[in-house]
Formats: C-alpha cells, sequence, structure tokens
C-alpha cells in the first residue's frame, strides 16, 4: 500500500556537476521497498511542476539496523531534478510510494548480471542486497559518458560485486557501450544460468534485451516513460507488451511495471 | 480551521442531487484521470467520494495512441491518450462488481463512433447492476471518430442526448466541450433534449512543440490542455451555464484545492469533478472534503446544494454602473 510522506532532507551529496544522491527521511516508505520499486517525488507547492516525477529508489538507509530513510539518485535534466540538486538540508519532499512492479532476484545457482546506463544504476543498490542475501553470484555492467560519471564503485565493491565498466570516451574500462562488454561475456556464458537485470535508456534496454535473448538468457528490464501518476489512473506511461505471434497491447509501466521480461517488450 | 467556527462540530450535509440520483457529497473523480477506479482503492475509500467517472468505454477495447501521450505544460497538461480502454463488456465483468463491493458512485462515461454505439452502451449499462448514472463523453479531442463530432454540433449533441435518453432511466449527463464559441447554447441543447445535468468543461484542444527537434511533443500532435491553467475559464463556462439552463451543472477544469471547488459551487456548479490533481495527490479526496466542511460552519450555511450559484455580482454591476 503506498503511502505519501513529507520527508525531510537528510543531506543532499553532489557527485557531478549534474548527479547528486539525496537522502529522505521516509522510513515508511523505504522499509516497504522492494528492489526496483520507485516513489512518485513533488518539490515546491505551486504548479511548477505540476505533476510528480517517478525516482527508483536507491539505498535504504540504516542506522544501527533500523530503517530510518532512502535515497534518491538524480541526474539534472529539468525543474524537479534541478530542484533535486538544489535541495538542502531540512528541505520537504513529497514522496509517494513505494510504486509499481519489483525486479525478481535469483537464487544461485542462477548468477546475476545487473546492466547500468548512467543514472539507471539507481535500482541495483536494493537488488544487490536482496541478491546478496540469497547468496547469488553478482556482476554490475556499469556504463557511462566519462569515467567521472562512474559512482559508488566502492560501495558494489565491498558488497562483493565484481565489476565490468565501459565508458563512451574510454576513460575507464572499455571504450563504447555498456552492451559491447556485456556482450562479450554473454558468448562465453554459453549453457550457464543467468538473469540479466537491466535499467537505463530505452536503447540501451532494448539492446540488453536483444543480446540476452540472443545468447538464450532470460532478462528484466525497468523502463522509464513519461509518467503521470504512478498509480494507473491517466494512462500516459504505457509500453508495448508482445501480445501473440504480431501484435502488441499497451500496458501502464507504472502497475503493470517498471520491470517487465526483456522478451516481452516490443522494442521499436 | 479558521476563527469564527461558530458552528464547530455542527454537521453540514453534504450531499447533492443530480435528476433522480443523491450523491453523498458533491466531489467526483473526473472521468480519464482516475482509471477505473479500483486503481484508487488502495490508497482512498472509494466510498467517500461523491462519485466516480469511470474512464471513458467504447463498446471494444481500444489501444489509445503511442506515446509520447501527456506533456507538462505551465500550470497544466496536454493529454493525448486515444482512450485505451477495456470496452463495456470486460468493465461489467472485471470492475463493476468491485465498485459494488467498495460502494462507490459509478458514473460510466460513454463514447460513440456512431449515435447507435451511444445507444447500444446505454442500453448494455441499464442492465448492470450498480451504475448510478450515465456520462455522454462528447467531447474528447484526441479522437477522429465519433464523440467530439456530437459534441460540437448544437443539433448532434440534441441526437445523442435525446437517442440515450430513449433507452435508458440512469441520469444522462452529457460532457460538454469547451472548443464551441458559446458553451451555453450546447447546455441547452442538452436540456432541451431531456438531460439531467451538464458536465464541463472537457479540455481544450492544444498542443506544445520541441523546438530542438521542431516535433510536436504528443505523437497526436494535439492533445487536451487540463489543469488550473484552464481554471478561470472554465468557471466563466460553468456561470454561463448556470444562467442558462435550469438542470444542475457539474463543472470541472483545474481544481486543486476546496477553494477552487467553492469557486465552481458560488459560480454555479451543483457538483463538481476533480481530474488532473489526483495525479499529482491522490490524496487529495478528504483535503478537498475537509475543506468544504469547514467553509460551510464557517458561513453558517447548512447545505452545501444552498451555495451552488450563490456568486453575488450587483456590487460589481453597482461599480460598473456608477464608473
Amino acid at each position: 500500500m503506498p503511502v505519501d510522506v513529507e520527508a525531510r532532507v537528510i543531506r543532499n551529496t553532489r557527485l557531478s556537476t549534474d548527479y547528486n544522491v539525496i537522502a529522505l527521511a521516509a522510513p515508511e516508505i523505504a522499509a516497504a521497498t522492494a528492489p526496483g520499486q520507485f516513489v512518485m517525488v513533488k518539490l515546491g507547492h505551486g504548479s511548477t511542476p505540476l505533476l510528480r516525477r517517478p525516482f527508483s529508489v536507491f539505498e535504504i538507509l540504516r542506522t544501527s539496523g533500523r530503517v530510518d530513510g532512502l535515497t534518491l539518485l538524480s541526474k539534472r535534466v529539468g525543474v524537479t531534478t534541478g530542484m533535486l540538486f538544489d535541495a538542502v538540508e531540512g528541505d520537504v519532499v513529497s514522496c509517494l510510494g513505494p510504486l509499481g512492479r519489483p525486479y525478481a532476484p535469483v537464487d544461485p545457482p542462477a548468477e546475476a548480471w545487473m546492466v547500468a546506463g548512467g543514472v539507471g544504476l539507481a535500482p541495483f543498490a536494493t537488488l544487490t542486497e536482496a541478491l546478496r542475501a540469497r547468496g547469488t553470484t553478482v556482476t554490475l555492467f556499469y556504463g557511462a559518458r566519462t569515467g567521472r560519471e562512474l559512482f559508488y564503485l566502492d560501495w558494489f565493491r565491498e558488497r562483493g560485486v565484481r565489476l565490468v565498466l565501459s565508458t563512451e570516451d574510454g576513460s575507464a574500462g572499455d571504450r563504447g557501450r555498456v552492451t559491447l562488454p556485456l556482450e562479450r561475456e554473454l558468448q562465453g556464458a554459453a549453457g550457464r544460468s543467468l538473469m540479466v537485470y537491466a535499467c537505463g535508456p530505452e536503447p540501451m534496454l532494448a539492446a540488453v534485451a536483444r543480446v540476452a535473448a540472443t545468447s538464450h538468457q532470460p532478462s528484466q528490464v525497468s523502463v522509464e516513460r513519461v509518467m503521470g501518476c504512478g498509480l494507473g489512473g491517466c494512462y500516459s506511461c504505457v509500453i508495448p507488451l508482445r501480445n501473440g505471434p504480431k501484435g502488441h497491447h499497451y500496458v501502464r509501466s507504472c502497475i503493470g511495471g517498471p520491470v517487465f521480461d526483456g522478451d516481452r517488450v516490443v522494442w521499436d | 480551521m479558521g476563527v469564527g467556527c461558530w458552528k464547530l462540530g455542527v454537521d453540514v450535509d453534504l450531499s447533492v442531487q443530480i435528476g433522480a440520483l443523491t450523491l453523498r457529497n458533491p466531489i467526483i473523480a473526473a472521468s480519464g484521470c482516475f482509471g477505473y477506479g479500483i486503481e484508487y482503492a488502495g490508497v482512498v475509500d472509494l466510498s467517500l467520494l461523491g462519485g466516480i467517472a469511470v474512464k471513458g468505454l467504447f463498446l471494444a477495447e481500444r489501444e489509445g495512441h503511442p506515446p509520447e501521450r501527456i506533456v507538462e505544460t505551465p500550470a497544466g497538461m496536454l493529454n493525448a491518450i486515444g482512450l485505451q480502454g477495456i470496452g463495456v463488456h470486460r468493465f461489467i465483468r472485471e470492475k463493476l462488481p468491485e465498485l459494488r463491493d467498495r460502494r462507490a458512485t459509478v458514473i460510466v462515461n460513454i463514447c460513440g463512433s456512431t449515435l447507435d454505439e451511444y445507444v447500444e452502451l446505454a442500453r448494455i449499462l441499464s442492465d448492470a447492476e450498480g451504475v448510478a448514472a450515465l456520462e455522454l463523453n462528447i467531447s474528447c479531442p484526441n479522437i477522429k471518430e465519433g464523440g467530439i463530432t456530437f459534441g460540437c454540433s448544437l443539433t448532434g449533441t440534441h441526437a445523442v442526448v435525446s437517442a440515450v435518453k430513449k433507452v435508458t432511466r440512469l441520469p444522462v449527463i452529457p460532457k460538454l466541450t469547451p472548443n464551441v464559441t458559446d458553451v451555453a447554447s450546447f447546455a441547452r441543447a442538452s436540456e432541451d433534449a431531456g438531460a439531467d445535468a451538464v458536465s464541463l468543461v472537457n479540455t481544450f484542444l492544444a498542443m506544445a512543440i520541441d523546438v530542438e527537434t521542431r516535433r510536436p511533443k504528443l505523437s497526436n500532435i494535439v492533445g487536451g490542455l487540463s489543469g488550473p491553467a484552464i481554471r478561470p475559464i472554465a468557471v466563466r463556462m460553468v456561470y454561463e451555464c448556470r444562467r442558462t439552463v435550469k438542470i444542475p451543472v457539474i463543472g470541472m477544469g483545474g481544481i486543486a484545492s476546496a477553494t477552487d471547488t467553492l469557486e465552481f459551487l458560488i459560480a454555479g456548479a451543483t457538483a463538481v469533478q476533480v481530474g488532473t490533481a489526483n495525479f499529482a495527490d491522490p490524496f487529495i479526496w478528504t483535503k478537498l472534503l475537509d475543506g468544504l466542511r469547514a467553509y460551510l460552519q464557517r458561513h453558517g450555511i447548512a447545505r452545501v446544494a444552498d451555495l451552488t450559484g450563490t456568486i453575488d455580482t450587483t456590487a460589481r454591476e453597482k461599480e460598473w454602473i456608477s464608473s
């Protein structure tokens, strides 16, 4: 059951000129969040912005074992993300959640391969925790424009996650798209039991779903569509899912997703 | 609650009358903004609402337009969903029983490509248990066929209302478009045809362009504008309709607070619908009802129905005459 929390900003850490991690005192939401779920966020009380914006829950914060908040990983692109970037400790962010269909974590002997593009890293902290609790081996394929935009590497390393990095400018890891090392490693993993998890720009998700399917591996992708309400009321965030050999039907990504099986989505 | 609550604790009567239908309060969830109601059962007690105008239904299922379907604009949003929907038969089978169990007052919004489709929908829904009223969608700006064709012609409006009235005993509420020169004449055509009430306004036909790509921001190119941006125009249209017809007017357009609700009621609305504001705040309903109740208590008004159309224009007229 989602709740609406007027959450106080605990701290706001700028990771670069565009990226920030904002910590919010929303323990009710944090305690109920499953990996890949999201919150709908609104700042200010006026009509600009009018609508909330969706954000994956990044970290669940705990103080001596007690859940006391959550963080969001944000990249400044519009009004709301600009306000999230500029927010200071003590500001209040209206936070509705947790929402959406989460990732389904796999158990050993299956391995988890997480594929993140840019701000698409967000759902993989909670997924890592869930996978680790099951003893599942985790690899993170993480791509960004440049090495300076690869964040939280130590966080994942400390939790035993194997990192495979790529950057478009070649400043860290493979030069090129994140699907380059993914495809290479998939070819070397024939016959192994894997689950590929992806979050990032839609062309990346389409490519990940395609290369996973080519290697006969299942995938779960978290999509981001323009979302009006997050509860299934407005029908704006639809994504076409395969429906028979030729057809498709539109499914609301807020309640039918945001996580979908990669081979069910019709990528265009 | 503010000072002067001399009747604090005295309960006020929020019920309103739409034809033969009594609503427990005047706050209705607007069609297209509340799914089929079930989506919101987890966050709001559906029986608290005056009514739920469910998402527009055709006879058949519809896919709607491809994304992008919405875009935010200053104090508003454009939508071109294209009436994606499950069709009337699945609605009756899959949604209506739960709405009934949750004691929701269900206003079914129906859309037809032809006059016969409206009639057929009205027939089918009149036989279904748990439907309180029919809202005729003759005003969706986003689909080419039907609907708006009736809503933009006085004879078309008259024809669809009278045809539906002939086959149902449910209250019939045509939902009017603001995209006409004189919306009050459409309210009058509806009244003449036997409508039990009119609801207005649907969205304003509008568009937004991405100047970098020079492409429209919506896949449908144009869409309907809603939200606070349209509120003053909607208030004016409700005021005009109230002065033209005797049947109840259900007002909507950018309502986001109790004050906004009151503005519509005072302008002449018997009830209101709330749409876009529910997207940003799905918990808005109790806030609106509490605010409405507090206002009535503060002003010593026992029944919300007594507030309808109580706008006082005399002073303004005097000022204008003497200036």
